[in-house]
């Protein structure tokens, strides 16, 4: 054979090896932190992708196709992100999945509509699970971004509800991380909680630096001498474990009110301290509830990944309503992805999850727990574990926001 | 009063571990005239090696055969690396400590992960010592404190009191006379490397729990290290041990501080709606130590205590 032919012959097979695997495989990115003081944070919703993806293959696939999650590492900085946005859609992925950091999020919903607007026939769907500044379904929003987590304003009006029946708080302090989401968390503290509880003064408003912060001691000292009857936090990943672990050395012992006390390290870093102390707001808790076939789900997470803990309930979600969204459509394009995903309604382990069409925002009940030590799983492999509150659970039409979202939708 | 009593713990226990790290900076620095810039990788090895070695026996063998390791590791450095490239002049010396930097970081990497390991605090020191206004003080930080302390004596015993002391400073000043006496200077290099590098090991041990135990934990120690050893003037560890204490002083106090640039400049008619106004002096903590680097390189070149300029 020339050398010609065996040329022609070559890209022959490897088109059609392509064109195969393509037909077979959706391609989803996963882009977020898998280094660095967050890794673990990225770590744990990419083993829960992992795993969702490969239940669903085992189950026959999506339409007959299979799932590939890819990970890319992002380093949870925005400009490092957009390279592997454009390394995801080099690797042909039409589906990406990012929710660690807003500032992140930002960058990415402007570069998937750009991209979009390029690239007509070529869409790029953004599948937020966690980046929760309330803009990117308000005066952000766009028709190519989905959020599957509760916003900062719904999962404060979940917390300013609790303090509303809390009569001895009368003080609260504000502590957060200096970036877009940080400041969303902050004003939501601040305007909800002077409708709801008039009555109590905020008696600190605290911004330190994103993941740089290695020593928390002086901001507990300054929670302390402020005499604070609760402690307010967005914090999330390192920062959250290390507030909890400054908290435990100083003795800070009021209800620490937190959207990811569930950080990997937070509970085991108070110890027996966290109890009735650290309480966070989640869309699902491993204590609730629930039937075998997720009891089941939460103890295989925890054989296959021993470092790590049931968390991330709301992947499942994404994957779950991704599959009957494709189903329903049946294709797995990105567009009528996307028009069959508006309005969706599904049962999920912890109750019912709807994607409003008009913004994109899932709206779903939402759970105050606290940690405990009488429950049924723990975390960070102590018998500490997450436990339902008293009149914890916000209904979903309770927890609802409005929204702002003018939307424009492709023809 | 509060916000002073906490600044003033917490400033000098991290001020300490600061000296701890930068004497040997400072020490090495004015050996071979070269910034080290793998310093803090050895600091970061210190934790390593502790996190290691006090999961599989306990942290106060540690505590003892963790910086011994990374001394003996900076005396290979400096036998097998540095002083093969001192021939080729200070840039190459420079150049090589930075690469080293980023081969250790690297090493670790792959030897430990990308992300964090759980380096903790030993159970018979996770305590609190004392309670100042309903906060409690670690009795950790006690115990760093105390070590600090007792580093900080024996070093100057060490260099100023015994013959190996006059030795290394006589090596130190006038290297070719100290040979002519029959010594050997080589020797004598590598010695205080791997001491300098055992203390930032040390520092390690002592930090790495206190902190968080991370790749990137050399990267962000190292430029605070050396605005300490330039603060305090080249080559000076009295000037070393005074910049530690005002940087860990400042640093702490200033995150206490709830005032905005409006309470302070209001005379002067500076508004809190306006953007400089807003800025809090707490969140302006971390810039502190290089706003203090760049006015001492103005105004005082020498540092606080050096006797020559950069």
């Amino acid at each position: 054979m020339t050398l010609r032919k065996t040329a022609i012959l070559a890209a022959a097979t490897s088109a059609l090896a392509m064109s195969a695997a393509n037909a077979d495989t959706i391609k989803m990115a996963f882009i977020d932190p898998l280094s660095g003081p967050f890794g673990p944070s990225g770590e744990a919703a990419y083993t829960s992708y992992l795993l969702a993806a490969e239940h669903i293959n085992a189950n026959g696939g999506i339409n007959g196709d299979m799932i590939e999650v890819t990970g890319y590492d992002n380093k949870v900085n925005p400009k490092e992100s957009l390279l592997q946005f454009q390394k995801a859609i080099d690797d042909g992925a039409r589906y990406i999945m990012q929710g660690n950091g807003s500032s992140v999020a930002a960058a990415l919903i402007d570069a998937v509509d750009k991209h979009n607007k390029r690239n007509p026939g070529d869409e790029v769907l953004f599948f937020n699970y966690a980046a929760v500044t309330p803009a990117f379904t308000n005066e952000l929003c766009s028709f190519w971004h989905f959020r599957f987590d509760a916003h900062a304003d719904m999962k404060m009006a979940a917390i300013t509800d609790w303090i509303k029946t809390q009569d001895d708080i009368k003080s609260v302090y504000l502590i957060g991380q200096d970036y877009v989401f940080g400041q969303a968390v902050a004003s939501a503290a601040e305007g909800q909680l002077s409708e709801k509880r008039p009555d109590i003064e905020i008696v600190g408003n605290e911004l330190h630096p994103l993941g740089k912060v290695k020593d928390f001691t002086p901001y507990i000292q300054k929670i302390i001498s402020s005499g604070a009857d609760a402690v307010i936090t967005g914090n999330w990943g390192a920062d959250m474990q290390l507030l909890t672990k400054a908290a435990a050395e100083n003795g800070s012992d009021v209800p620490y009110l937190t959207f990811y006390g569930g950080s990997k390290g937070a509970v085991s870093s108070l110890g027996d301290q966290a109890v009735g102390m650290l309480h966070q707001v989640s869309e699902g808790v491993t204590n609730l509830e629930a039937n075998e076939e997720q009891y089941a789900l939460i103890e295989e997470y925890k054989e296959r990944f021993p470092d790590y803990d049931y968390y991330y309930h709301r992947v499942w979600n994404v994957m779950d309503m991704f599959k009957k969204a494709a189903e329903e459509a049946g294709s797995a394009d990105p567009i009528p992805v996307a028009k069959a995903l508006e309005g969706m309604t599904i049962e999920h382990a912890y109750g019912t999850a709807t994607m409003r069409a008009s913004d994109h925002q899932i709206q779903q009940p939402l759970f105050v727990s606290v940690v405990s030590d009488d429950v049924k799983y723990g975390v960070d492999n102590i018998d500490l574990g997450w436990k339902l509150v008293d009149n914890g659970t916000i209904a979903m039409d309770v927890a609802e926001q409005p929204t702002t979202c003018e939307m424009e939708r492709p023809g | 009063m509060e916000t002073l009593v906490f600044g003033l713990l917490n400033g000098v226990s991290y001020g300490l571990l600061l000296f701890m790290l930068s004497s040997g900076l400072t020490l090495i620095f004015s050996m071979m005239g070269v910034l080290n810039f793998a310093h803090a990788s050895f600091y970061m090895l210190g934790a390593y090696f502790a996190f290691t070695i006090s999961g599989s026996s306990s942290f106060w063998i540690a505590l003892f055969l963790a910086p011994v390791l990374v001394g003996l590791i900076g005396a290979a450095v400096e036998r097998y690396g540095l002083r093969r490239v001192h021939p080729n002049g200070h840039v190459a010396e420079l150049l090589f400590t930075f690469g080293l930097a980023y081969l250790i970081e690297e090493v670790v990497k792959i030897v430990y992960g990308k992300t964090s390991v759980d380096y903790r605090v030993p159970d018979l020191l996770n305590f609190a010592a004392f309670e100042v206004y309903g906060a409690s003080f670690p009795a950790y930080r006690l115990f760093v404190i105390v070590i600090a302390i007792a580093m900080l004596i024996g070093l100057w015993y060490l260099l100023k009191k015994t013959r190996a002391g006059l030795i290394i400073q006589a090596a130190l000043s006038h290297p070719h006379m100290v040979g002519h006496l029959g010594h050997n200077v080589p020797l004598i290099f590598m010695t205080v490397f791997g001491i300098g590098c055992a203390l930032a090991g040390l520092a390690g041990v002592m930090a790495g729990n206190i902190f968080v135990t991370d790749p990137a934990m050399a990267i962000q120690m190292g430029p605070i290290v050396f605005v300490v050893v330039v603060v305090g003037g080249i080559g000076s560890l009295e000037g070393a041990f005074v910049a530690s204490l005002v940087i860990g002083l400042l640093q702490n106090l200033a995150v206490g501080i709830n005032a905005s640039f409006a309470d302070i400049f209001g005379f002067i008619g500076l508004s809190e709606l306006s953007e400089v106004g807003r800025i809090n002096i707490s969140s302006l903590a971390p810039v502190l130590p290089f706003l203090l680097l760049v006015l001492i390189l103005i105004f005082r070149p020498q540092g606080l205590m050096g006797e020559k300029e950069l």
